[in-house]
Formats: C-alpha cells, structure tokens, sequence
C-alpha cells in the first residue's frame, strides 16, 4: 500500500508531490503487479496471449483497410527459457509517429471509446506483452511497419517507461523490407511452448475456423509449418459503429458522457449521443426527469443524472440496430469446419441479432462430427468471441451452461448428467456483439446473461437437431449392414440344421436358404 | 421312434413347409411362470394354463432361431445314437455350430429349456442330462438299477453304506426299488442328514432317509416320486422354519414350480407332507430363532397373496401368517439346543405320532 496522507499532513506540498506520483503510476505498474489480469500469469499462457494479442491486431488492422490478411507467427526458442515471439502482418502498416505510442503505452488505442464489433476491446493488450518481454528479459520490443511500396520500411526499438507510461526508443532506423506493406512485431520473454490442448497451434486452428478469409501460418521452434489456407477471398463485412442504446446504460458512464459531449442542449446530447432516441423521444425523457430540454449537458448535476437515468429507464425504445454486427455466416463457418476438421457431418447456424442490455449480438453456432475425431472424450468445445477463440476458463462460459443445459441423448450422443456430451463432436460457439460481457479482464468466458444464454441454446439446438437425423440416419444404414451380414451368417445354419433334421437333399436346402432369405429380406423393409 | 423325435421330425418339417411357402416360421413356446399355472390338490401339482409365447423366425431372431434347430438336431443324434450328453457337453458341441455357438453356458440351457417346454418333455427325454447332484439315500431300501455295460441288475443295498450314503443318479428312470420302509424322510440340510445317518435313525423308525440339500433336483424329485408311487409309501419333508424351506424347497418337491410347469407332472410329490419344523413347533418346542430378513418378510408377502398352493391351503395361510406375526425363523439345527440327539429321541418320534400337526 501506498503511505498515507496524513504520515505526510505537515508538509503539504509534499503530499502534493505524492499524490500526483500516485496517479502516474497508474496504469503501468499497476499491470506490472497485475500481470495475472492480462493473461501473462504463467509462462505457457505468456507466449499464446501475445500470440492471441499480436494476431487481433494484425487481424483488425488488415480487415480495417481492406486487405485479405496473410499472418505469419513464428516462435524461435533463444534460450532455455527465452522465446522470441514474431508476429508479421500484410496490413496497412503504422505512421511512424504513431509506432511508439501503439507498442509502447498502455491502454493506448482507438477501440476503447467507440462501439463496434471489434476483437481486442480495451487496447492493452500488444503493449502488454511488450511490457512483460521487457520485464523478464530486459529486451526492448522491436517492429517494422511500411505503410505502402513507395514509403520506406521503419524499424523501432522501443522500451516502456512504467513509470510514466511512455516508450523510449532505443533505436530507429529505416531499413529494407521485401514487404508492400504490413507490420512485424518481435518481443522476447520467459516462455514455454507445448503443444496440444491451449496450445499457440490450436489457437491458430481455432482462428483459421472464425476468420475463414484469413491465411495463417505457424512456425513452430523445432521448425514445423503448419500453414492454415483461406476458405474465401471475400472479406467480411465491415462492422459499423454505433451510438450506445439507451437500454444498458449505467449512471458513470451517462455522466461521463454528460462530460464529455460536445452537444450544446440536453436534447442534442440524447439525439446524438445515443442510438434509438430522437427529438420526440428526447423531449419526452426531459419531461419525466424535470429537466429542460435546452440544459448544458454539462451542467447537470448527479441528482439530476439521476433523474435523467430513471427517466431514460421508465422509457421504451425501439431495440438498437443490428447492421452493426458482422456474423461468419453459417456457409462459411461450415467450410471452415471442413477445413480444419477431418469429420463427415458439419451443421452450422447463424442466429438472428438480439439484444441484452442494449447491446445487439449474433449468436453462431456450428457442430462437426464422426469422421477421424476422437469418440471417447467429451466434445471439444471452440468458443469465440467477435472471432477470437477463448481458450481458458471454460467451465464459467455461459456457452458451457448453455450446452450442458440441452439434452443431448435426443440427437444421438452420449450425455451423462449435466455434462458435456461424449463422442467425436466438435460444438462451436460464436458471439459477434458490439460489447461482449466477459466475466473478467482476461476475456476468456463470457458473461451469464439470460438472453445471451438463450440464444446460444438456441442456435446449438438446432445443429443438435441436424446432427440427431445425420446419427439416425447412419444407425439406420449401419443397422441394415449388420441385419445382411446376419441373414449371411444364420440362414445356412438354419438349412443345414433341417437337413440334418429331416436327411433332405442338397437342391432340396439351397431352395430353403434362397426362399427364407428372400422371405426375411422382404419383411425387413416393412 | 421315440416320441421326441416325432415331434422333433414334425418341427422341422413345419418351419421347411412355412420357409418354402414364403411364410414366417415360428414356434409356440409355454409361458413358464407362476402367473401361468394352476393348482388343484386333486391334480397334486402345478399345471400349465394355455398362455404361450410365439417366437417366429425374423431377422432379429433369426440366430437364436438357428440355435434352437441346431440344438434339436444334436438331441436327435443322441437319442438315435442312445446316448446322452451332459448340459456342459452339448454348450461344447455347439463350438462346432459357426457362428450359431453359444458364448456361455447359460445360453445353451435356455435354449434346451425352451426346445423342452415346446415338446412338454424333460430334458432327459431329449437325451440331455444335468451335472447337478441328485441327492443322497440311506436306510431301509434295496435300489436296482443295471450294469451299463454288460446290462445284468445291481442290487444296492442303502443300509450299507455306513456313514456315506448312496448317490441318486441324474436319471432314474430305469431304477426299481425294493423296501418295506414305513415312511421317507426328506430332509432339507446334509448336516440334519449326516447326524440321523450316524446315530441309524432309519433302524429305529424303518424308514428312508435323502438328504436333499437344499432346493431338490428334478432327478431327486423323480426319484422320490417314483418309489413313494411304487412302494405306496407317505413322504415326509423336513426343513427349517422359514419361507425358503417351506417355499423353495417343500413346495417345489411337492407340487413343482413355476419355472419347470412344463414338466412339473413327473417332478412332484403330491404325497409329500410336511413334518417340520412349523412355525407352531417354534412355539411349541421354544426353539431359538433369529429374526427374519427383510427377503423372508417380502416371500411371505408374496406367496400369501400369489402362490397358487398357499392360497389353496389355509393351513399354509394360517402357518404364514403366524410366521409373520412372530417376525422369527428357526433352523432344524435349533433342535440341539435341548441336546444332540433331542431331534430323533424327542422331536421326530412326538411328530410322526401326532401326524395330524403336519402341513398339507
């Protein structure tokens, strides 16, 4: 803990010194003894959370200028405990002015302030891993980004000042790049790399599954490639941004957006600054909070934020847009599963959008079964959010309520309880939304909420449903083959065993077999 | 030819005509259980309502079908070879069937059992025999049976066996018996056996003992009944006092059971009476008991309300119920408590006087 004020009450500009200490060291070092928040609690989690972190921004970036992305990441072991961890990207590049502020800040970023449906949200993330590279190997971050053929390829060194939440650059100079334009981004650090479940390979699987338009590859450090081909050259649609819905607002957020706005009257502030409200709307909100529709919206006071909220509450509005979201689609994230799953059936889903808390968000769902996947383990379960697979926490994800919460035996699994069902099934679950309810700062499972629940329920019933007749239908076919290979074993048991009854000739039992056979082939499709 | 080959013969050629017509074959098998059965004392044992299942031939039954024909065609081979093969044996032979084999031997069993209940013959009718022990003999009775080589009668005197005893064999259809024996005493434990054999309790009372250890065999049943028939002499059964003894073992000896109704007609005792130990001679002889188990109390339960022989007996009725009440049970062997050899000084000699305490 800090010292105290009062230690220091006599010597007051002292104090003052102090508090203003305090609060540079906010952000940085708090993360710095914080680690564990961002996914850098251990050194297995440490290299696949700057993978996870290096590849949505790659990912974002590419999608955001209209490239199809092509990401190579490679891990390189340097020492016994050392990774070198390269991420390149074939996306717009980064202004050089802006390098230093991107890799080397935290919480810098341009995803924080709007909603979109957007993969990392709260842009701490690359930084951080900068910061925990630097913090167990002294290293400094190093990138190359080009922003186009003509303009010359730059290379920084960056170390992070925790302190004051800056980066020094340690090095700069222009280089040469056999690259159009992209960016690269190497960090040391203390790792681990093993393969398997919450490996960086499943990852990359997993990502190759939700972002079908992406070519990844993977350099392993004993020097395996593994390359994830594109399943469609169309990009996705671009998500837009929109205006927070009235329905999920909370009383910090409205008075910091009180603050913050640059409408002039309180009416302007509620038309503009939210989705669904307009002037008949806004003014009728005024009118039950008592307050006139022309206030400076920074002049309200809490009492009268207060109000406000309760007003906006005891309103209804018209749910919030949803052209805003940019599902997979169920054809793609069907070829996906083809493609990175050797199974023979695939079923997937795409829900309509709904809404929790004002928030619109698809749910997707996708299942893949039979073929060379494992039976006898319970299904693997692939979780995205906004096309990030979510590799930890699983249990506490609302998509595992969701699927223990159906019955599976009815589409031809395995369920003991309220479990995961057992067989060789693969479930994906997908939630595209402008603000996805994690249940913690690590982002790794999403949030029980009802309608989310619901959804989820729904969209994976359905494939349930599709796969219930591709098992029935495969019982079926299996039944018969074993009913011919039956009829092929018993029938001429039963025409020796009345030969030898009844001392008949050999035409005499070939009739027998020929006749029952035929009789019981007959009855059997009835 | 031997009416099993009849209707093995008239089987076969049923289910050849059926196939070659394009029709179903099938086979009506009797319903073997205790809902299926009838009992009327002057008939003396349980018998057979018309209740039947039909096992027609289908693709789903089609290899139990094929086992069912294979095994008829081994007990034609036995009875037209005079033969006979052991339940064990016939489970071997069918290794030889394909893939008609049984896996275990309670398949093949079932099947025999099936093939008996459908021609209402005994398995040894159909050449098959049990491994199971028969019973042991002692006492007053010469049994004849014959040399099986060279065919000339033996003569087996069961007085001379001294401590041992003579073996019932698993058929006993051939045997005759010569005996001036006042009674049979059935008794349900070897030990209660062993200790009457020991002390000659068959000098004293010129009777024959068997010791039947536990629920009689179907040969012990025969055997009883063919001598008792013969020699016109009663039979006495003695047990413990509890629903296994009373149920399982006397009133499977006397009237058969559910499971065998098919052939209950030739293994019963209608003659046999019930000697002890009675729920009354608990009280009577102040035996020491032990408390009933809950599957004592269940049976009771039961065959008050569905054994077609307790409902028809109220004495049996009156017996249980007793029982009930007292919540206790008594083992023959409780007779030692008023010394060894109380149970042929005091407790048989006092019951065979008094006949009239019996059970029907």
């Amino acid at each position: 803990m800090q010292t105290t004020l009062s230690e220091n009450k006599k010597e007051i500009s002292h104090a003052i010194e102090q508090a203003k200490k305090q609060r540079d060291i906010s952000i940085s070092e708090f993360f710095t003894k914080n680690r564990h928040l961002l996914g850098f609690d251990n050194p297995l989690k440490a290299i696949s959370t700057t993978i996870k972190e290096g590849v949505d921004n790659a990912l974002d970036a590419a999608e955001d200028a209209n490239i199809l992305p092509d990401v190579i990441v490679e891990v390189k072991q340097t020492t016994p405990e050392r990774y070198l961890v390269t991420i390149e990207d074939n996306g717009p590049g980064i202004v050089k002015e802006q390098i230093p502020n991107i890799f080397g800040r935290l919480l810098y970023g341009s995803k924080f302030h709007k909603l979109s449906q957007t993969r990392g949200q709260q842009g701490i993330g690359i930084s951080a891993a900068g910061l925990y590279g630097q913090l167990t190997t002294g290293k400094p971050v190093k990138i190359i980004s080009k922003i186009g053929k003509n303009d010359p390829a730059h290379y920084y060194e960056l170390h992070l000042d925790t302190t004051k939440n800056e980066s020094e650059i340690a090095k700069k100079e222009i280089i040469e790049w056999d690259k159009d334009h992209g960016t690269k981004i190497s960090i040391e650090m203390e790792g681990k790399y093993q393969r398997g479940k919450r490996s960086v390979s499943e990852y990359m699987k997993y990502t190759a599954v939700s972002n079908p338009h992406a070519r990844l590859t993977l350099i392993e450090p004993d020097g395996t490639r593994i390359d994830y081909p594109r399943g469609t050259t169309d990009l996705p649609i671009k998500p837009k941004e929109i205006k927070p819905h009235p329905d999920g607002i909370e009383l910090g957020i409205l008075i910091n957006m009180l603050k913050a706005t640059k409408a002039k009257t309180l009416q302007s502030f509620l038309t503009t600054e939210f989705s669904r409200i307009g002037a008949g709307t806004a003014k009728k909100i005024c009118e039950l909070a008592k307050l006139y529709t022309n206030s400076r919206p920074s002049r309200i006071a809490k009492d009268e934020a207060d109000n406000l909220l309760k007003a906006i509450r005891g309103t209804k509005f018209i749910a919030p847009p949803t052209n805003c979201l940019s599902p997979i689609g169920n054809e793609l994230l069907t070829k996906s599963l083809k493609k990175e799953f050797d199974a023979d059936f695939y079923a997937s889903v795409t829900r309509p959008a709904a809404v929790y808390r004002g928030n619109p968000f698809v749910v997707e769902a996708g299942i893949a079964y039979g073929g060379k996947l494992p039976g006898d383990s319970a299904s693997e379960i692939i979780r995205f959010a906004n096309r990030v697979p979510l590799q930890y926490q699983q249990s506490a994800c609302s998509s595992i309520k969701s699927i223990t919460d159906i019955k599976w035996r009815q589409y031809g699994l395995q369920q003991s309880g309220k479990n995961i069902p057992v067989g060789p099934v693969v479930i994906v679950v997908h939630i595209a939304s402008v603000w996805v309810p994690f249940t913690s700062e690590s982002k790794e499972s999403i949030a029980h909420y009802p309608e989310i629940i619901k959804e989820i329920k729904l969209a994976v019933q359905e494939c349930g449903r599709q796969l219930g007749k591709h098992v029935r239908k495969q019982k079926k076919v299996k039944d018969e083959a074993k009913k011919r290979s039956y009829l092929e074993k018993y029938v001429p048991i039963i025409g020796d065993a009345l030969k030898e009854l009844l001392d008949l000739q050999d035409p005499d039992v070939m009739l027998i077999n020929e006749n029952l056979k035929d009789q019981l082939e007959r009855s059997r499709k009835i | 030819m031997s009416d099993v080959l009849t209707k093995i013969t008239e089987t076969a050629t049923d289910v050849k005509s059926k196939i070659n017509k394009k029709q179903k074959p099938e086979v009506k098998i009797p319903i073997r259980s205790l809902k299926n059965v009838n009992y009327d004392p002057k008939v003396g044992y349980f018998e057979l309502k018309g209740a039947k299942k039909v096992r027609a031939l289908t693709v789903n039954t089609i290899k139990s079908f094929a086992q069912t024909l294979k095994m008829m065609t081994l007990s034609k081979q036995v009875i037209e070879g005079n033969d006979m093969a052991t339940k064990r044996e016939a489970y071997y032979v069918s290794k030889n069937w394909g893939d008609a084999r049984f896996k275990e031997q309670p398949e093949s069993d079932a099947v025999m059992d099936d093939i008996e209940a459908m021609f209402m013959v005994n398995r040894e009718q159909l050449g098959f025999v049990p491994e199971e022990k028969g019973g042991d003999i002692a006492g007053a009775l010469t049994v004849i049976d014959k040399d099986t080589s060279t065919g000339k009668e033996i003569k087996i005197d069961c007085t001379k066996f001294g401590s041992g005893a003579y073996s019932i064999p698993s058929s006993v259809e051939q045997l005759k018996f010569e005996t001036d024996a006042k009674f049979i005493l059935a008794i349900e434990t070897a030990g209660m056996f062993q200790r009457l054999v020991k002390h000659n309790y068959w000098r004293k009372e010129n009777c024959i003992l068997i010791s039947m250890g536990g629920v009689p065999t179907r040969a012990c049943r025969r055997f009883i009944r063919r001598l008792a028939d013969d020699k016109k002499i009663p039979v006495y059964v003695f047990t413990d006092s509890d629903p296994y003894g009373f149920m399982s073992i006397y009133r499977t000896l006397k009237v058969g059971s559910g499971n065998a109704a098919h052939i209950n007609k030739y293994f019963c005792v209608p003659q046999a009476k019930f000697l002890g130990v009675t729920p009354q001679d608990i009280i009577d002889y102040k035996l020491p008991t032990h408390p009933l188990k809950d599957v004592d109390k269940k049976k009771i339960k039961d065959v008050l309300k569905n054994d077609p022989f307790v409902r028809e007996h109220k004495e049996w009725r009156k017996a249980l119920e007793l029982m009930q009440k007292m919540g206790q049970r008594a083992e023959q062997q409780a007779l030692a408590a008023w010394g060894l050899n109380y149970v042929m000084n005091k407790y048989l000699p006092d019951k065979i006087k008094e006949t009239k305490t019996f059970l029907p």
